[in-house]
């Protein structure tokens, strides 16, 4: 133990399986978790949709709510949650000495006015002036700000304060992980004494399932778990909208002020594999290999579903006897740059809980009895970037 | 006696041993730094694209690029690779093996129009965006999905130069240049490298960033004389001027770099950074958070105020940061701040957005290793509010050991910098 350690005091999460920490251990922890899915809306692609959320409770002022769409409130909601729950929130000195870092994607586009263009191209030549003169008359500058990848991190800042300082990283899962290492990283050295860090994806939108559908990764023909999408439709990928921020702090940080931690995070390991299959199996066997896994538990696995990435990691992680795989993306979807961050928190909810999951697919993921003492994360970037961390008693 | 190669903090010093530029002004440190003293400007019309409706008809885009008309992603990857390949090869390092982290400063990317158009017009076109899904589902093209990742820039120079481990690509708006400057620091005073490359690019001067820019009066309209157009400091500016371009910093402990025989260009001294959290676009009045970036920028170096000798402004040419800039220096310096030149590259390249940070720290080190500051040009009409040395219109000799250079972002991300010339 050393007072820089890196412990974690707060926990905000948010998927379709419900609002916050407590809600998702109930869920995850249930006999048999179902998942919530909409087949119907996005057809014939698959959702796992947000809950119902009142704004309000993270974002008191409706000129907040309205100078953001729904990515940006899902991640500042979910933020106020982690520092809520870290007995943070309002708290202006510890606000204003607190750094952040947060992974983010773009937001939303405006759909009806993209689709206006679309439409009226069909019959015009002009397209550069057409563009012109849709967008000079039709764009809501709002929008703009909402689709910004760092005015998320702005809206934690306006609407929670947090103004230590505010760093966005961007490059889907690897955002998040690398969102996470930093932030250890920096806490362990000294650097930061207390860091916001998480992500948010909202995948409800035309646009947020053709990033992927450019690339044929997303599955077109209905819910599977994440580990049986071989032989269905299109690329395996179900995606999810929700969220996972952290309160991460040096234990001497956590203690002086008296809270409890969750978990520590004991270490991440990230790279960058070539993707062919034998080198992200290699690169992957390299990785877990430094997390040093003597005891049986859990490996909570963010494996998105896209077909190789997901049988390498498969692989992977059983070839170690240790390791009881659970695939939270089967009732998540995959959350994209939320993805690390949000298996970071199902593992450190795991090792406060001093309780394993059960199977999330029963046919794929074999029974752990034992209390985790150590439990593995995961994140194998659906496209490129693989990130692995160790979380540990606290 | 040796040279000291720790801080005040007992923290490594880092060193500088490469660099790359590349702006609307040309392509490497020499054409730049020859533009730059001669006090020419890069900004010109905008022939990319129609301008027909358009309140902003100037830019400073880099048009002499094959990929100038590839769209935003294609651009910003050309631009950081040149900026990257001079500077790493200046450094010494190995052009194919780099060996160290990769952290890159770019937007945000989207599919471009071009091809959001023409996988319409390729699909059944009559179910609105489920056609256009299907489109791309079918037409199959791995690089337009590459160019929506944003991961796939930094993925693609990591793999060329051969940089250690995952990249990182950050956005933190205008400060993003000098965040990944930052980073770098950050991890070489860590132990975790013994060298690092940060990167800022940007080449996403598209219609539509034009427009939403304008659309929150953050652009100036005066098109008349491009040239003449950005004018920080100036009464009558009213906006930046939006522009592209690119630079590259080799960073490595500085006993490192003198153990292996390199030329230092300078030293990387210190960061400081503050968020505000005011509003969206405006900065809190009191001009608290640029005041607290400049400030712990200087207490991160280690030095006091007084040592610092120029300051390379933000200097965007809005009125607003014009304002606060002015503000925040006045309230750090003092009285003193009449007599510290103050200038803004910016008046002749224009706001490079996401690459600004790390560009105007590349024109800081060569302004200490000429002696040489570059002008604030057109300034012909100052605003009496800002009494500030902007080293108006022409260039001017001087003796610079020690820069500050402010970079205030859009959503409230500030990251100033302080760098010297030599160790101390």
């Amino acid at each position: 133990m050393s007072p820089n350690d890196v412990v974690i005091t707060g926990i905000g999460i948010v998927s379709s399986l419900g609002l916050g920490a407590d809600v998702h251990w109930q869920a995850l922890t249930a006999p048999e978790p179902k998942p919530v899915v909409d087949s119907e809306r996005f057809s014939p692609f698959t959702v796992h949709p947000l809950p119902e959320i009142d704004w309000s409770q993270q974002i008191p002022k409706r000129g907040d709510q309205r100078q953001m769409e729904t990515w940006q409130r899902l991640g500042t909601y979910t933020a106020g949650l982690a520092l809520q729950d870290a007995g943070i929130k309002e708290d202006e000195a510890l606000c204003t000495s607190m750094d952040m870092i947060v992974a983010a994607g773009g937001g939303e586009r405006d759909v009806d006015v993209d689709q206006a263009i679309l439409d009226a191209s069909l019959s015009r030549e002009d397209h550069g002036i057409l563009l012109n003169e849709k967008l000079t008359t039709e764009l809501r500058p709002t929008l703009f700000l909402a689709q910004l990848s760092n005015l998320l991190a702005g809206n934690i800042s306006i609407v929670h304060k947090v103004t230590g300082s505010s760093r966005t990283f961007m490059g889907e899962e690897g955002a998040g992980i690398a969102a996470i290492e930093t932030a250890a990283a920096r806490i362990r050295s000294g650097q930061s004494s207390h860091v916001l860090v998480g992500a948010a994806f909202q995948t409800e939108h035309p646009d947020m399932l053709l990033a992927y559908e450019l690339g044929g990764y997303l599955q077109r023909d209905g819910w599977s778990s994440v580990w049986d999408r071989q032989g269905k439709q299109g690329g395996g990928v179900i995606t999810g909208s929700g969220a996972a921020f952290l309160v991460l702090e040096s234990r001497e940080h956590a203690e002086k002020r008296g809270r409890k931690a969750y978990a520590t995070i004991s270490k991440i390991v990230s790279d960058r594999s070539r993707r062919r299959e034998d080198s992200l199996r290699e690169t992957l066997g390299q990785m877990l290999a430094k997390l040093d896994v003597s005891e049986p538990t859990l490996a909570i696995s963010g494996a998105s579903g896209a077909q190789m990435p997901t049988t390498v990691e498969k692989t992977v992680l059983e070839a170690n006897e240790n390791l009881a795989v659970r695939g939270f993306g089967s009732l998540t979807g995959h959350l994209k740059e939320a993805q690390f961050p949000f298996a970071v928190a199902l593992a450190a909810l795991a090792i406060h809980n001093g309780q394993s999951y059960p199977a999330f697919d029963a046919a794929n993921e074999r029974p752990l009895e034992q209390a985790p003492e150590a439990v593995v994360a995961t994140a194998v970037g659906y496209s490129c970037f693989e990130g692995v961390g160790l979380i540990t008693k606290a | 006696m040796a040279v000291k190669t720790t801080d005040s903090f007992g923290r490594p010093l880092v060193a500088v041993t490469g660099m790359g530029l590349v702006t609307s002004l040309g392509q490497g440190k020499k054409d730049n730094w020859a533009a730059l003293t001669s006090g020419r400007s890069g900004i010109h019309r905008i022939t990319r694209f129609p301008t027909d409706h358009l309140a902003a008809t100037i830019a400073g885009t880099v048009d002499f690029l094959p990929q100038s008309s590839q769209g935003a992603s294609a651009l910003t990857y050309a631009l950081a690779d040149l900026a990257a390949e001079e500077a790493i090869a200046e450094s010494g390092f190995s052009v194919t093996d780099f060996g160290g982290p990769l952290f890159l400063a770019a937007p945000p990317v989207e599919l471009d129009w071009h091809h959001r158009l023409r996988l319409f017009a390729q699909s059944d076109r009559e179910r609105g965006w489920r056609s256009l899904l299907d489109a791309a589902r079918d037409a199959n093209e791995r690089e337009r999905f590459d160019e929506c990742q944003f991961a796939t820039i930094a993925d693609r120079l990591s793999d060329k130069y051969g940089t250690r481990g995952m990249p990182i690509t950050l956005s933190t708006a205008c400060a993003s240049g000098a965040t990944a400057i930052q980073l770098g620091v950050e991890a070489i005073r860590r132990g975790e490298c013994e060298r690092a490359l940060a990167i800022g690019s940007d080449g996403s001067a598209t219609a539509e960033a034009l427009i939403r820019f304008s659309l929150l009066s953050a652009l100036t309209t005066q098109n008349e004389v491009p040239e003449k157009a950005s004018k920080p400091f100036s009464k009558d500016r009213s906006g930046f001027v939006l522009a592209e371009g690119a630079a590259a910093l080799v960073l490595e402990p500085l006993e490192a770099a003198l153990a292996r025989g390199a030329d230092v260009l300078g030293i990387m001294l210190g960061c400081g950074e503050k968020a505000d959290d005011f509003h969206r676009t405006r900065s809190k009045p009191d001009g608290s958070p640029a005041i607290g970036a400049v400030r712990a920028a200087i207490a991160d170096a280690g030095i006091s105020v007084e040592e610092v000798d120029y300051v390379n402004a933000h200097g965007t040419s809005t009125p607003e940061n014009d304002k606060m800039e002015h503000l925040s220096l006045s309230t750090v310096f003092g009285e003193r701040i009449r007599n510290i030149p103050v200038s803004s590259n910016k008046s002749m390249i224009g706001h490079t957005l996401s690459a600004a940070g790390a560009i105007e720290a590349v024109v800081s080190f060569l302004t200490m290793r000429e002696g040489v500051i570059p002008p604030t040009i057109n300034y012909e009409i100052p605003d009496p509010a800002i009494e500030l040395d902007v080293v108006p219109n022409v260039k001017r000799e001087a003796d610079v050991k020690v820069v500050l250079s402010n970079s205030f972002g859009f959503g409230g991300q500030n990251t100033c910098l302080v760098m010297a010339r030599e160790a101390r």
